[in-house]
């Protein structure tokens, strides 16, 4: 061949390549779309370390879906076959164990990177004007996480299984007048049964990741309607390039955004595998123990706890009194039941306590960071009370009438946590906040 | 910034240190010798097993022949493990209902197929010599790990009889068995080693897997970084 017909070749192969794409474009928007996405969709140039989680959720989805698939070819939402049906996928299916260890590994991790996720939000300012509405979506991706842990959790049908979801559906019964029915109803009998598992199955499976996957896209159409913000807080859109229109301070998502995820990825897969291949359990956190024996709806364990995501919203529940009862209304543990609703539904509302002139906390005062400092700490705090039972630390005198001293502090710290959200509005009015600058600064 | 970076890095170490359970922290327990790789020991624990517990306690989730995996042949399997009229590659099931265990033992024996990742293998290795005459129960034993237990000493020919000081709160030998104190804890130990390996027959392969995902991680982490360098020499 000579060198001429060898470009006549090329030629020739590209000439078909863009026929083949003017034809797909004549009757579907592929090039319009992945230029809007992707190629000319300007994202900021300074996106630091807290940038990574947003993809890796859509990793970690992505993998759950599919290892998800596989587990169920082979598990059965049964109440007498479950728990062999998982020690069958760990044992007889080639690399079930593999497919399991990374759906259960994973649960965990989403709600690891998600809290990672919702942090950036939070310390960044992303839910302030234009992005409320993709931070509420935001809020409704995380409900609807909670929910998928919750349902998948009953699946493997363990002790802790089974008595994590009888403790749950229970507190259903404590909404006064119309509670014991709505148990009941969510259970499918009168106690957690098989009628149960086989619902949960339907919802894990089929019912939540749909609503899921529709609440990501309007997550992701709404942030690409606005734009991403960035550590500053800076709307690079106010400053475009007068020639090409592209704003001064973002750069292409594809491929610069496109290749540093890929480092992240990287980074966040010899976590995941090192967590798979040599610890799944977590020394109790991923994997209970309690869980490898099957559910026995006779015997209640001494110490029932959910797994760690859910631990400061069960902290909440735990550290608020009960309701002593007055004249005709009995007592009741439904405050508690409201307090761990609001102790999550109230993130909804962030972007309107927020009061602050500035977005990011590079140029906020130390009032706010005080505040957020509190916040953290109680999160944690709560998340390790949540794990063990409230007379850990034992109990104080009889000058506190012998109250449970990790009972007394969960309470405190309940406190704090919802006092950064109360009282927000005030402290970042009264924050006094540095200059923001026109274009962006350094990641 | 700095600072809470440096708290949260704080708090979470106190967070993740292994959860304790109420119920199994208050006796200390012994360590168990477990070794995956030592198939000899494997082996042996195998045949105590299938000799000792595996006429009460099922392992369901187990068939015999995944013993092949712990240098076992399937002649041999077939000749001194597998229970007339089953097939090598049958579960280790036993032949006693469940109501039957009911009414003899008052409680039904457990499927042992994953007792270690349940309770650990340092309760199973320190069960197993916790045993000691206690006439107030009804079948004669007690046990220091599992108080008021409803199993039998069963290797009590092995290990003989042992009694609670109740002033020391120590076990003592009152009564020798078959094997000195060094044969049976090591029996105990092997028996305990095949309970783990058991519980998880594919750990030795995950762990042996998992280094080299990591390699292979560790290749693509170097040269998406470089991806990654490549692409934003321009961005300043």
């Amino acid at each position: 061949m000579t060198d001429k017909n060898k470009t006549g070749l090329a030629d020739k192969l590209s000439k078909g390549a863009n026929d083949g794409l003017a034809w797909v474009d004549a009757r579907f928007p592929l090039t319009s779309n992945i230029k809007a996405h992707l190629t000319e969709y300007y994202a900021p140039k300074n996106f630091n370390f807290w940038y990574f989680f947003g993809s890796l959720a859509l990793l970690v989805l992505v993998l759950q879906i599919l290892t998800g698939i596989f587990l169920t070819m082979h598990y059965k939402p049964d109440a007498d076959l479950a728990f062999g049906s998982v020690e069958y996928i760990m044992r007889d299916v080639p690399w079930g164990w593999l497919i399991r260890y990374m759906h259960s590994t994973g649960a965990s991790m989403f709600f690891v990177v998600v809290y990672m996720h919702m942090f950036r939000g939070v310390i960044y300012g992303s839910y302030r004007n234009p992005r409320e509405l993709i931070w509420l979506f935001g809020v409704g991706i995380f409900l609807c996480l909670m929910g998928e842990a919750f349902f998948g959790y009953l699946l493997p049908w363990g002790q802790m299984s089974y008595w994590g979801a009888q403790v749950i559906v229970n507190l259903f019964s404590a909404i006064p007048f119309i509670g014991p029915d709505v148990s009941e109803w969510l259970r499918g009998d009168y106690l957690v049964s098989d009628a149960t598992l086989n619902r949960f199955f339907a919802f894990h499976v089929i019912a939540l990741p749909l609503v899921l996957l529709g609440l990501v896209a309007a997550h992701l159409i709404a942030l690409h309607e606005v734009g991403s913000n960035n550590p500053d807080g800076v709307e690079i859109k106010k400053l475009k390039d007068k020639k090409t229109g592209f704003p001064l301070d973002g750069i292409p998502f594809h491929p610069y955004y496109t290749v540093k995820d890929l480092v992240g990825v990287a980074v966040f897969l010899i976590v995941f595998s090192a967590i798979i291949f040599f610890s799944p359990e977590m020394g109790g956190y991923f994997l209970e123990a309690n869980n490898f024996v099957p559910a026995d709806p006779f015997k209640t364990p001494a110490h029932i706890a959910p797994v760690w995501y859910f631990t400061p919203y069960y902290s909440i529940l735990r550290a608020v009194p009960p309701f002593p009862g007055l004249g005709f209304i009995p007592p009741s543990q439904f405050p508690g039941v409201v307090a761990m609703g609001v102790s999550v539904a109230i993130f909804a509302v962030l972007p309107w306590l927020d009061k602050s002139p500035v977005k990011s906390i590079r140029y906020r005062g130390t009032l706010y960071k005080k505040w957020l400092v509190a916040f953290v700490v109680s999160f944690f705090v709560l998340g390790y009370l949540g794990t063990v039972p409230s007379n850990v630390w034992g109990q104080f005198g009889s000058w506190l009438g012998n109250a449970d001293r990790a009972t007394v502090v969960a309470r405190f710290f309940t406190v704090v946590y919802f006092l950064f959200f109360i009282l927000m509005p005030w402290y970042t009015k009264k924050d006094k906040t540095l200059p923001v600058p026109e274009r962006v600064t350094g990641a | 910034m700095k600072k809470i970076f440096l708290l949260l890095a704080a708090v979470s170490s106190f967070a993740l240190t292994p959860l304790a359970f109420a119920n199994e922290s208050e006796v200390a327990l012994d360590k168990a010798p477990v070794d995956a790789s030592n198939h000899e020991s494997l082996q042996r624990g195998a045949r105590t097993f299938v000799n000792y517990c595996l006429n009460c306690h099922s392992a369901n989730y187990m068939r015999y022949n995944r013993l092949l995996e712990i240098g076992l042949t399937e002649k041999q399997i077939k000749d001194n493990l597998v229970f007339a009229g089953e097939k090598v590659g049958d579960q280790m099931k036993v032949a006693m209902s469940k109501a039957d265990a009911k009414k003899w033992f008052g409680a039904a024996p457990p499927d042992l197929s994953v007792e270690v990742r349940a309770r650990g293998a340092d309760w199973v290795y320190s069960y197993m010599r916790g045993f000691y005459r206690d006439n107030t129960r009804p079948t004669g034993w007690n046990n220091t790990v599992y108080d008021k237990v409803a199993m039998p000493h069963i290797l009590y020919e092995l290990q003989g009889e042992q009694t609670l000081n109740h002033e020391t709160h120590k076990l003592e030998l009152t009564k020798p068995g078959k094997l000195s104190v060094t044969e049976y804890d090591a029996l105990v130990g092997d028996l305990t080693n095949y309970l783990a390996y058991m519980a998880e027959p594919a750990k030795q392969q995950r762990n042996h897997l998992g280094w080299l995902v990591l390699l292979f991680l560790g290749v693509l982490l170097v040269l998406t970084y470089k991806l990654k360098k490549a692409y934003w020499k321009d961005i300043h």
